[in-house]
């Protein structure tokens, strides 16, 4: 089936006020940046973000914060965001910090149909609180809910218009997860391509998990910590 | 004199074994990479879904869809692997990463560590140490040995919220090198003119001394 939509701004077209929404990428790494632009220009409030982090001031889910869109973040590291820690201490952001490995599996278990598991992680912290933890074979784990959204916004490399997805380099991270756990997932993509000029074997996301998809523009895909060696 | 980061990676280096996969954590950590011994193979491990990590980029070679668990920007080598955060935790919950290496802002003597959130002040959040530390059989926390008040963080009991309960092994810190036992933190190696009486005075949690300490080999 042909999933194409014109761009990011017809990509949203349902989104609305309050809705869950997850967004691909680890820092600003394979970020949907066409549609986290889109969704500032769309305007929808109160939403529930699900993503690693959450950018940084200017750029990113940052934008989103800039914005006040945001109500509630779930996320593992927010450190690079003056903006965030500002609404998140003064309360006006309620924020929910989850270890990464358990947040990446909660969204593999929402796009698996697997509604909860035990992990090891947080056990015995303040993760733990209000959960239930059980004893396997002599150690103890942390019974974790799967998480699925309203919206899923991904970022991918290449993508034909099946909707089937190739990443690349750690671009990948989150991507591929958040895809399989959205009720509507939104492909952003590189290059895209007519359905063939994929090789089967090499598709990351098959295109069942995908609903649209569109070729981004005009990428800024920034380096946060530009680290470099000097040729000998 | 106590460690400067760059000797307390070099410590750190020299328990690295032949064919290890090592996750490397941010700060201190990330420099035992500079110091991997001649005929020592091991395999970096990113948790943001990078294994077989290379040094970082020449100039001019920077890749943004390329980057480390600390967002800076690296390379690949003959043999690395590339996968989702799922697959990245599945092998450091599995146990397949030998080594971990990360940082704490305390340790306990009997193993808790905390690294990810001061109440009221500052809340970064966990990333992926919470799942590092639960899981993996061979963690060794490095830090300094006090913090910028000159207070222990070598403590009976964290203060701050824990990222892991009875996890941690071994210790490294610019003043020595320590096991965590049931009796609390051994004394393995103290650094080069660093006393017993000095490392005693600012080691707030149980310290455990069984005759000469040696001085720590560079």
């Amino acid at each position: 089936m042909d999933k194409r939509v014109t761009d990011a701004d017809a990509a949203l077209k349902g989104l609305k006020d309050g809705m869950t929404l997850m967004a691909g990428g680890f820092g600003l790494c394979g970020i949907p940046e066409n549609l986290i632009a889109a969704l500032a220009r769309n305007g929808a409030k109160n939403l529930t973000c699900i993503s690693n982090n959450a950018g940084v001031d200017d750029f990113g889910l940052g934008l989103l914060l800039k914005t006040k869109q945001i109500k509630k973040m779930i996320a593992s590291y927010v450190g690079e965001n003056a903006e965030f820690e500002r609404q998140m201490l003064s309360g006006e952001l309620e924020v929910d910090l989850i270890p990464q490995g358990t947040l990446a599996e909660r969204c593999r278990a929402g796009g698996s149909g697997i509604p909860a598991f035990f992990t090891p992680a947080g056990y015995g912290t303040e993760v733990a609180e209000g959960k239930e933890t059980r004893e396997f074979d002599g150690k103890m784990y942390v019974m974790e809910r799967w998480l699925r959204a309203d919206f899923s916004l991904v970022k991918a490399w290449k993508g034909d218009t099946e909707g089937n997805l190739v990443f690349k380099n750690t671009a990948r991270n989150f991507n591929p997860l958040m895809a399989m756990a959205g009720t509507i997932t939104i492909a952003e993509v590189e290059h895209l391509v007519k359905p063939g000029e994929i090789e089967p074997d090499h598709v990351h996301t098959p295109g069942i998990f995908v609903h649209r998809i569109f070729q981004g523009k005009n990428y800024e895909k920034r380096i946060e910590q530009r680290t470099v060696r000097k040729r000998a | 004199m106590a460690l400067d980061k760059n000797q307390i990676a070099k410590r750190i280096a020299r328990e690295l074994q032949d064919g290890y996969y090592v996750n490397l954590g941010i700060g201190i950590p990330t420099l035992v990479a500079n110091h991997i011994p001649p005929g020592i193979n091991v395999t970096l491990q990113s948790e943001n879904g990078l294994l077989g990590m290379g040094p970082f980029p020449f100039e001019g070679e920077e890749d943004a869809d390329l980057i480390n668990a600390g967002k800076q920007t690296v390379t690949l080598l003959p043999g690395s692997a590339i996968f989702d955060s799922a697959t990245s935790f599945a092998m450091i919950r599995a146990q397949k990463v030998n080594l971990t290496v990360l940082g704490a802002m305390e340790v306990s003597d009997n193993g808790d560590i905390a690294s990810w959130k001061i109440p009221g002040k500052m809340v970064k959040g966990m990333g992926g140490a919470m799942d590092l530390v639960a899981s993996a059989e061979n963690i060794i926390v490095c830090m300094m040995h006090t913090n910028k008040a000159g207070e222990s963080k070598l403590l009976k009991k964290c203060s701050l919220p824990l990222t892991g309960v009875g996890c941690v092994k071994r210790i490294i810190t610019d003043l020595g090198m320590f096991e965590v036992t049931p009796a609390g933190f051994k004394l393995t190696e103290r650094a080069p003119g660093v006393s017993v009486e000095e490392i005693q005075g600012k080691t707030e949690g149980r310290l455990v001394v069984e005759g000469e300490v040696k001085e720590m080999e560079l």
